[in-house]
């Protein structure tokens, strides 16, 4: 606990210092502010925002389409990672397929996606999707690959159906790999649907700094940067309690 | 032959091949007969790589013989063995149900209600002396508790057989000597007409004596076959912390082991 105590302690140190250094740097004439803004520039650029009620619109159409996101991109993977670890034959056949289509750097679909959903969310939504989408259909496929061959026999001679097998086996040992990545499969939705927005949209975070830096406004930039950042802190943080109750079994 | 008089379990000349990765054919059981009765503890010993876990397996119908037939309570068996649990030598509880779900979970497949099965697990976690740890995860568990709940696992559902690979070769010996003596008192505290029939597999002949009313020894592998079958005629119930010193243990032991070492030094040899 003292350990803790003082890892928050040395954390908190640290940022603070990076910051006054800026700051600093920037009083001190060493950082031009106007490719580097200040600190306190950007501090009040994001109290600006909260008074005016622009940044929770922009932020609330961020998380939206990140949720959309990663829950329609977990959904997809998921379904598809079990069909193919139960079906060897289909694995093999599609493969090739499935290394193309993830190696094809995402920002060049983002304007395809533009066209074919529109401005609104759902483009940004799709982007997300395709970078979750992959983190969830290796990580189902080889949780269910990976289930343990004694757990599934022993299941099997207590008199478990091919059904009861998967719910009390299969599934469970593919959900320990899911929960692991959902810390992963979270940060790509986020980025997916910044990308999105940044890249052709009305709104969101994303939106916000391609807007400022249209217009050279540094502090806006990096106003629009530690916004995402404090919210992708936080929430990693409430997936890490949530994970660590889900897999309250596992060894501590 | 009506089913009462048939062996609860019966190898008629089983074979067994395995294609190794390299395409050839390996033949881990050649040939393998023998019958076991209703309600008889049979050990199975050998030298490690003979075999003793494929016979098991497909005595539990998770394996089909190459050639031969298994026969159960004189019918052949297809697909698993509903006559039988097995007890694995790894840990095969569910690590993500706790201890009572895990006892539990041969009755909840068959449909049992949570209600229904709560007394009966009770019981049986009372009987393992694991009452106190019904809602923790198999992980916070010793190795010994944790076989101590795969056995419970396996008697709630009370079949008639039970089929053991090494259950116990992963304890340290005391908890070992315990398991064991844990294990014959529930098998031995049943009436003779209600006994489980036990398949025990274990490469350590001291276990095999101790436990069992016949000890079956396989020859090394590749191809192993049986290579003599020795009944136990040890008074039950047995003190297994007495017995390993009494004479008659002692002579039988060195009986068997006069089989068992030419097999294992045909492995010393090969390897």
């Amino acid at each position: 606990m003292k350990e803790r105590a003082f890892v928050l302690f040395s954390q908190i140190a640290l940022g603070a210092l990076v910051v006054a250094l800026w700051q600093a740097g920037a009083s001190a004439g060493l950082l031009d502010p106007f490719f580097f803004s200040r600190p306190t520039d950007i501090a009040r650029r994001i109290a600006t925002w909260i008074a005016t009620g622009s940044l929770w619109r922009h932020l609330l159409v961020t998380i939206e389409e990140s949720l959309l996101g990663l829950v329609i991109g977990a959904a997809i993977g998921i379904t598809l990672g079990f069909w193919l670890a139960r079906s060897p034959f289909v694995a093999r056949v599609l493969d090739p397929y499935i290394k193309m289509l993830n190696a094809i750097p995402r920002v060049v679909l983002a304007p395809l996606f533009l066209l074919w959903f529109g401005l609104g969310i759902w483009s940004k939504v799709a982007l997300a999707v395709t970078l979750v989408f992959f983190v969830m259909f290796f990580n189902t496929y080889q949780g269910v690959r990976d289930a343990d061959r004694v757990l599934i026999d022993n299941v099997r001679m207590l008199g478990a159906t091919p059904r009861q097998l998967t719910r009390h086996v299969l599934i469970p040992s593919a959900l320990t790999w899911i929960f692991s990545s959902l810390q992963t499969s979270l940060g790509f939705a986020m980025v997916g649907a910044v990308v999105g927005e940044y890249l052709g949209a009305a709104r969101g975070l994303g939106y916000v700094i391609s807007q400022a830096e249209g217009t050279f406004d540094t502090t806006g930039v990096f106003a629009g940067m530690t916004v995402l950042a404090i919210v992708v802190v936080i929430v990693s943080a409430g997936v890490t309690r949530l994970e660590r109750w889900l897999l309250r079994w596992k060894a501590a | 032959m009506s089913a009462a008089a048939a062996p609860a379990l019966e190898f008629d000349r089983v074979s067994r091949d395995f294609i190794a990765p390299g395409g050839e054919t390996y033949r881990a059981v050649d040939d393998l007969s023998f019958a076991i009765e209703p309600g008889a503890f049979v050990a199975l010993v050998g030298p490690s790589g003979c075999g003793k876990s494929t016979v098991l397996n497909m005595a539990a119908g998770l394996l089909a013989p190459s050639s031969g037939r298994v026969r159960v309570d004189g019918v052949e068996l297809a697909g698993l063995n509903r006559h039988a649990t097995y007890m694995f030598q790894q840990d095969a509880l569910l690590p993500w149900k706790t201890i009572r779900d895990n006892v539990a979970l041969g009755l909840t497949l068959s449909g049992v209600a949570r209600q229904e099965s709560r007394a009966r697990v009770d019981s049986w976690l009372e009987r393992v002396g694991l009452s106190a740890f019904a809602s923790h995860y198999p992980a916070q568990l010793s190795g010994g508790m944790r076989k101590r709940a795969a056995m419970a696992q396996n008697w709630i559902i009370d079949r008639g057989m039970l089929l053991m690979d090494e259950p116990f070769s992963a304890l340290d010996v005391h908890t070992r000597q315990r398991m064991e003596s844990e294990l014959l008192a529930l098998w031995e505290a049943r009436d003779a007409s209600a006994k489980k029939t036990v398949v025990f597999v274990t490469h350590d002949l001291e276990e095999a004596i101790a436990l069992a009313d016949d000890v079956i020894v396989l020859s090394a592998g590749p191809a192993s076959r049986m290579v003599a079958r020795h009944a136990v005629p040890l008074e039950r119930p047995r003190d297994l912390f007495e017995l390993r010193t009494s004479a008659a243990f002692v002579d039988l032991y060195k009986s068997i082991w006069s089989v068992l070492r030419e097999e294992v030094r045909k492995v010393e040899l090969r390897a």
